[in-house]
């Protein structure tokens, strides 16, 4: 086979010889491209490693940019809704990007490695609009997706585990915040993020240190009873947490084809992130206008009676039908029936109640649920350990 | 006494469509066909034995999923198979492959440039949006814009409708997409030149434009708002080639009780006291029917087999004015083996696929110079394809068919017919030009037959053998096709009608016109319509 051929085919992240080993069911996806297991061995026991004890996740092929040069603050306050300039030095924010109809395109993080010096993790890819969006500006934006390894480390004992690993003093840091070690000649970089809701860091390396890294990381874990997880669990974990997922939750803005299918960030309940007050940023005159006239549809997190998954539920009201479910799971430590819904405004307050309308089958028998349902004021896990700092040791 | 409900003239697809819906309504039916063989521009033929040449249209997509399903044409022997991909070769050896699976299309476009790859999605997102808007309408007759019957407001009314759902920054991507130029368009996109030249080439298909003239956007969306089983833009070949298609549909008309008559070459739609009579033929013979419809080209119908004695003025005028020109040319190969081409793996699924030597949308430009100074392209636009990779009955096994479209060649050199010599010029330019990026390929060559748009005329019966029967611009779409004042099938005599592709939604083998002209010809005899609504795309 040719090189021509072989760029064509998925591909694998630097820590696919480690993840290869431990994927004993051989359970494989594709995520962006990259070879990814669905699941190691079991996805509930997997989601517990997470809120148990370490649960492990390779999330190299996460999409990252780096943005630098003189404008490259101001650059990214055109870009996003939230204020760049609050992100502090050694800090992360979480942020979500629109285009001039104030419609979501994707969510991400931004790192702020240097007062000029960022990187954005992007759940799509976004090439193609970082390149428009910086006419004018005095940056360099690179994809650095291929050029780092990352590892979410997850967990109640992920903080031990790295400890143990030889990150001294990693208790201290703040959730949002970074820092970088040395690591086998290196610079590792290490943020306590997540996509878990749980106390949790993710940590960076060049892709030549990813198998040292993985390597040194299971074996400091091991007492801490560290696993891998893969992306059934994740999906699991951030359902419980509250956080939505592009292309799954809402329609990335510019690859909408039915009109009106798209979202703002006010429909997607990420009001906190829009600084209306900045004097420019992509999407700043439709949302003032979204604003005053009030908008379509309200993000709901339902809790649903009985145990079934409302996936792809409808959700009523009397006869009507007021809504849909984005995501949905049975959460295992919250011992909630979770589910996301976009509903009609003006519905979707704290409280009100609701029906699911539920499908499922067993044994090729097809049960319709009724299942009423109320508006959560928030995420269902929300653990005291995910703040606390210093952080917990188990 | 040779007396019909209905005659058609011309056993192309659209006009054994239209024939098979009259005859399915009960009217007695024929097909007059001047060749010894039917499908028009349809059709498969034997000129090399053992191999099957899909001698004009060679690829299908558009032919309507309502129509194929409404005429049982599966029951009836069509079978139509998609192919996955194609590629366009570069100067520098390597090539862009078009992969049908996403992601393995992202990462090859990422190969030459990852922001291409990643601004794909926005352009597949845009174009959806296009076909989306168009495809509702591909089983209607267009409006009348100045009449003020309520069906007409109504329709109308419907296509306002969609177009205001398309929001403001819709509709100036509709009115782009309308008129601008297929590279313009492209440009809004990309940065890469090999994948702009591979995405521009179906502007500028059949049509005597280059990339760089307003309109040809256009063209390319009349490429990709066809499908095949719902996937659209997808396209693939009839099993045992494009004459599977117009075999298919005669037998779906002769099990309706049709009747097609071959080497009937007619000379006159006769008309007495401004209506239709029937036809009389060049050799004498006449059959009668109070409906003539014509699948023929504006140009033939009005200025050829009809008097101009009994149309109006303005009629002849603007059949007169219509574009009809003639820009392609075509190549079907016998080959003994498969043709390897540098950097391609033979084994690749591109290989079944669309293939093309153009690598920027410059020397797509120039090919098209060529055109304007009436000659064919020195450096051509060619659309290629080996069948018989996909359909094991179109060459012996081991052999290949290949079918090669050439963009661009006039329809005269230097203001003369084409000779000879000049036929021969051009079917080595094209030889060459393939022969520059696989090495084995000219001596696999068993037999050629090529065809220049004077052979396409004069076979086919194409006006300077335009494949689409007349040019898709946007002066010659919706209502304005043919032209004003007879987009709705009927023409200038009482029991006259039109069928054929230079009537609404346009060129292709797409069946819709043909079936839109029947459920007007019905209307009119107030007969119980026979013709299928429209799929609504979800």
């Amino acid at each position: 086979m040719n090189t021509a051929n072989r760029a064509t085919m998925m591909l694998e992240t630097p820590f696919h010889s480690r993840v290869k080993e431990l994927c004993q069911i051989n359970d494989w996806g594709n995520w962006m491209g990259f070879t990814t297991p669905n699941a190691f061995f079991d996805v509930e026991l997997e989601y517990f490693a997470v809120r148990s004890t370490t649960g492990v996740f390779d999330l190299s092929p996460m999409n990252k940019y780096r943005i630098t040069g003189p404008d490259a603050e101001a650059y990214l306050n055109k870009m996003v809704t939230r204020n760049v300039s609050k992100i502090g030095l050694n800090r992360v924010g979480y942020t979500v990007w629109c285009n001039d109809a104030g419609q979501v395109m994707d969510d991400g993080t931004i790192f702020r490695l240097g007062p000029n010096d960022f990187r954005l993790c992007s759940y799509q890819r976004a090439t193609d609009w970082l390149l428009w969006c910086a006419m004018g500006f005095d940056v360099s934006i690179s994809d650095e997706t291929d050029h780092l390894a990352a590892l979410a480390v997850q967990g109640p004992t992920s903080c031990t585990t790295l400890t143990q690993m030889g990150l001294h003093d990693l208790n201290t840091l703040k959730p949002f915040g970074m820092r970088e070690y040395d690591f086998e000649g290196e610079k590792l970089m290490i943020s306590r993020t997540g996509f878990t809701g749980d106390l949790g860091y993710e940590v960076w390396v060049s892709p030549e240190r990813a198998e040292p890294l993985w390597d040194q990381l299971f074996e400091a874990g091991r007492d801490y009873l560290i696993k891998p997880f893969g992306s059934y669990a994740l999906d699991i974990a951030r359902i419980e947490t509250g956080f939505i997922q592009a292309g799954v939750d809402f329609v990335p803005a510019e690859e909408m084809v039915r009109p009106g299918r798209t979202r703002s960030p006010f429909e997607l309940g990420l009001d906190w992130l829009v600084d209306l007050e900045k004097p420019l940023f992509n999407g700043r005159k439709s949302l003032i206008a979204e604003k005053e006239k009030g908008s379509r549809y309200r993000f709901a997190i339902l809790n649903i009676d009985g145990n079934k998954p409302a996936d792809h539920s409808f959700i009523l009201k009397g006869d009507q039908q007021i809504g849909t479910v984005t995501s949905a799971a049975w959460c295992p430590t919250a011992k909630s029936n979770i589910a996301f819904a976009q509903l009609e405004m003006p519905e979707g307050g704290v409280g009100q109640e609701y029906v699911a309308e539920i499908y499922y089958q067993r044994e090729l028998h097809w049960t319709r649920v009724l299942a009423p349902c109320r508006v959560l004021d928030g995420p269902i896990f929300n653990p005291k350990r995910r703040r606390q700092t210093p952080a917990i040791p188990h | 006494m040779n007396t019909y409900d209905a005659i058609v003239i011309g056993a192309g697809h659209n006009g054994l469509t239209n024939a098979a819906y009259l005859a399915k309504a009960g009217l007695k039916v024929a097909v007059l066909e001047r060749n010894p063989y039917i499908g028009g521009a349809t059709v498969s033929r034997e000129l090399h034995e053992g191999w099957y040449y899909s001698n004009c249209s060679y690829v299908c997509s558009l032919l309507r999923p309502e129509i194929a399903r409404d005429l049982e044409l599966p029951r009836h022997g069509l079978q139509v198979v998609p192919f996955g991909g194609g590629a366009t070769f570069m100067r520098n050896g390597d090539h862009l492959g078009s992969y049908f699976d996403h992601d393995r299309f992202y990462r090859e476009i990422a190969r030459h440039s990852k922001r291409d790859a990643n601004a794909y999605d926005r352009y597949t997102a845009d174009v959806t949006k296009q076909t989306r808007l168009i495809r509702p309408f591909l089983m209607r007759t267009p409006p009348d814009p100045t009449s003020l019957r309520p069906r007409e407001l109504l329709e109308l009314a419907n296509f306002a409708k969609a177009f205001l759902n398309m929001g403001e920054e819709g509709l100036a991507d509709t009115i782009a997409f309308w008129t601008k130029s297929v590279a313009d368009y492209l440009n809004e996109y990309f940065e890469t030149d090999v994948l702009k030249a591979h995405l521009g080439g179906s502007g500028i298909i059949g049509t005597a434009l280059g990339v760089y003239s307003p309109g040809t956007a256009y063209v390319l969306l009349h490429h990709y708002m066809g499908d095949v089983d719902g996937n659209v833009g997808a396209w693939g070949f009839a099993r045992g080639g494009m004459g599977a298609v117009a075999e298919s549909i005669s037998k779906a008309f002769r099990s309706y009780g049709g009747e097609i008559i071959c080497d009937a070459n007619v000379d006159e739609i006769i008309v007495k006291g401004s209506k239709v009579r029937g036809v009389a033929l060049k050799n004498g013979d006449e059959y009668l029917a109070p409906i003539v419809v014509s699948n023929l080209d504006p140009k033939r119908t009005f200025l050829d087999i009809m008097n101009e004695k009994d149309l109006p003025s303005s009629v002849i005028k603007k059949a007169s004015n219509f574009k009809i020109r003639g820009s392609s040319g075509k190549l079907n190969i016998a080959l003994d083996g498969l043709p390897v081409f540098h950097g391609m793996d033979p084994k690749s699924p591109l290989m079944a696929g669309d293939l093309h030597f153009t690598d920027s949308l410059e020397r797509q430009e120039r090919a098209y110079d060529d055109w304007k100074n009436e000659t064919w392209s020195k450096d051509p636009y060619l659309d290629m394809m080996i069948p018989s990779l996909t359909d094991p009955t179109m060459a012996p096994p081991g052999k290949h068919m290949m079918s090669v479209f050439v963009q661009y060649a006039p329809p005269k050199i230097n203001g003369e017919d084409w000779t000879a010599e000049d036929k021969a010029g051009f079917e080595k330019t094209v030889i060459d030009q393939i022969s520059n990026y696989s090495p084995n390929f000219r001596d696999l060559i068993l037999h050629c037959e090529t065809r220049t748009p004077k052979d396409i005329e004069s076979e086919v019966g194409l006006t300077e053998g335009n494949i689409f029967q007349g040019e898709l611009t946007f002066d010659q779409l919706l209502f304005n096709r043919p032209f004003p004042g007879y987009a709705q099938y009927r023409g200038p005599v009482t029991g006259m009608y039109m069928c054929g592709s230079g009537t609404h939604p346009g060129g292709g083998v797409m069946s819709a016109p043909g079936a839109n002209a029947a459920r007007e010809i019905l209307r009119d005899l107030n007969k119980p319509n026979t013709v299928p609504g429209g799929y609504a795309d979800d």
